[in-house]
């Protein structure tokens, strides 16, 4: 499985998919930082069959909140995804692919709820909360342990 | 509501999308005419300038690329190319080279997105690129493909395709091998052909009649199509070296804006970016690109800006042509980069981002710290122009129903690729 983690280390909460990277990383998991810029989030996942793609979110529910979503499902859409300061990003690489038919066979999303982004803040308390539970998570699917639960 | 039946009406774009940054337009118009026009960018001021003080001139070319994801190897030029001159450095020839080729790299990048993600929407009649996607696929995988290049480009000489980390005052940290840059030479050679039928496709779209009387203001080199190098001149007859910038424009400050908006100090508005550099240097594009513009019908001076989005398919023939005949010149220089001791003193850059005239000045002192810093993004310098063009824009329009003028308004910020991001990193802070 690819694992791409996206976000910005100096805008708060949208920190959280590149600290879940790291962290897994620390459980010998290879993962793949990226800025989020959609079409070479593209070229990114060019060829890749299983794609596990983490990021912050948006959606209401509470700061810290994980929740995965298969990018093919008809629950998943743009809107999610923290406002990219690139005039592309998560929401349209996904859309974008799905448009060019070349989505990965599986692409999953995983999502840490956030709330604050302002430029130079650190991410919450509970993001940081997040980002714990959804590297276990990722770990524990990546080493075979549970199946993932999607919308 | 009949919205035409009011004696006033707003035209409101609260959140301008297909651009970079955050920013927004109003509109107001009272019996046909244009009563007020403002260009709000409201994304807030990132402080770059400030950023800077204090810190060593070798870090400032990786802060400086942190200001935008989509043009930071014109904030790096610009920068290297100011603080060398305080330093006193003069770049090895292959080191000039590359710089010119690492900026080909985010000219095709940067004009492949805007012209076929950002821009090719508005004429085709489709919201978004993802709307394109689905009734041109063939078109949005030629652009996908274009900006790939271009990013394989500034991979290679950047270490990255976004922030590239590379650059470094006095050179590089890093030359790639002859054989590292042929291995682009095969997709260049598709990128230069599919940027000629870019242009034809472009050349193609309806375009409003509207033409604006501009003072175009570009970099000049008396031999090459301007870069990374050159005098500024304009179409009125300014010829400046870039060290004497403060001495004939300035900023100021408008309340609406986050932005500092630039003018010439005797003449107010001016226009930066492919239509300026596509004016006052057509003779120096390769005959490539000259007979595609003569192909498309576009002729120097071009002064309609909807036509831009033509200009930039040219710029990207240049790029592609020009990137194919430095990697044929390219000899790896005996040292990647020039090493020279600190000394104080004032240095000034300019350079041409994909979006125009992007100035810098700097003043280090004698332990190479940064004193003050200012950046003068192409944005910046076009936002007056961009609310004059709808000062002009709109009256025509009076009687067409809001959404049509709403539409027709973004699309004429869109002309301008605005980056708007880059536009609000100033300060404005006295010093004591």
């Amino acid at each position: 499985m690819l694992i791409l983690c996206c976000g910005n280390l100096e805008r708060g909460d949208d920190a959280a998919g590149l600290l879940v990277g790291r962290r897994l990383r620390t459980l010998g998991v290879e993962v793949r930082e990226h800025s989020g810029e959609a079409l070479s989030l593209m070229e990114a996942w060019r060829g890749a069959e299983d794609v596990m793609l983490v990021d912050a979110v948006v959606t209401g529910a509470r700061a810290g909140t994980v929740s995965v979503w298969d990018a093919r499902s008809a629950a998943f859409g743009g809107g999610r995804f923290r406002g990219s300061s690139h005039a592309l990003g998560v929401a349209e690489a996904v859309e974008l692919a799905q448009a060019l038919g070349c989505l990965p066979a599986r692409l999953l999303v995983c999502g840490i709820e956030g709330r604050e982004f302002a430029a130079g803040a650190s991410p919450s308390a509970a993001v940081l909360a997040g980002v714990e539970e959804a590297a276990r998570r990722i770990y524990e699917n990546w080493s075979g342990g549970t199946a993932w639960i999607s919308e | 509501m009949n919205e035409r039946a009011g004696p006033s009406r707003n035209i409101k774009v609260d959140y301008l999308t297909r651009v970079e940054g955050e920013g927004a337009v109003h509109v107001k118009l009272k019996g046909g005419q244009v009563q007020d026009v403002q260009m709000r960018i409201f994304e807030p001021p990132r402080l770059f300038e400030a950023f800077l003080r204090g810190r060593h001139y070798m870090e400032v070319p990786d802060m400086v690329a942190r200001i935008c994801g989509i043009c930071p190897i014109a904030y790096q030029m610009s920068a290297v190319q100011a603080l060398e001159r305080i330093l006193g450095i003069e770049a090895d020839p292959a080191v000039r080279l590359l710089r010119r080729l690492f900026y080909c790299g985010e000219w095709i990048e940067s004009h492949a997105l805007h012209i076929y993600m950002l821009h090719a929407p508005d004429f085709l009649g489709v919201p978004d690129a993802i709307q394109l996607a689905r009734t041109h696929r063939d078109v949005v995988e030629q652009g996908l493909r274009l900006k790939k290049t271009g990013n394989r480009l500034v991979t290679l000489l950047g270490g990255r395709e976004i922030h590239p980390i590379g650059a470094a005052v006095g050179g590089f940290y890093k030359t790639p091998s002859r054989a590292e840059l042929n291995s682009l030479v095969d997709e260049l050679q598709w990128s230069r052909d599919a940027a000629v039928a870019t242009a034809s496709l472009v050349a193609g779209f309806d375009f409003p009649d509207f033409e604006q009387d501009y003072e175009f203001v570009a970099l000049s080199h008396p031999e090459e199509y301007p870069l990374n190098e050159g005098r500024l001149v304009s179409s009125r007859g300014l010829d400046i070296d870039v060290s004497e910038f403060n001495d004939h424009f300035v900023e100021q400050h408008v309340k609406h804006s986050n932005a500092l908006q630039a003018r010439l100090r005797e003449r107010g508005s001016y226009l930066v970016g492919p239509l300026a550099r596509f004016n006052l240097n057509f003779e120096k594009l390769p005959e490539v690109a000259r007979q595609a513009a003569a192909d498309c019908g576009l002729e120097a001076p071009c002064r309609n800006p909807f036509r831009s989005i033509v200009v930039r398919a040219i710029e990207v023939i240049f790029a592609c042509d020009e990137a194919l005949k430095l990697i044929a010149e390219y000899h790896p220089p005996e040292a990647p980069r020039v090493i020279a001791p600190a000394r104080a003193g004032v240095g000034h850059g300019a350079t041409e981002a994909p979006r125009g005239v992007l100035y810098h000045r700097y003043e280090i002192d004698e332990r190479g710290l940064v004193v003050s810093a200012q950046i003068v993004p192409p944005t910046a310098q076009n936002q007056k122009r961009m609310e004059e063009d709808l000062w002009q824009l709109v009256p025509p329009l009076a009687a067409l129903p809001v959404e049509e003028i709403t539409a027709r308004c973004e699309q004429a910020v869109r002309n301008y690729d605005p980056c708007i991001s880059c536009a609000t990193h100033f300060v404005r802070v006295e010093r004591e």
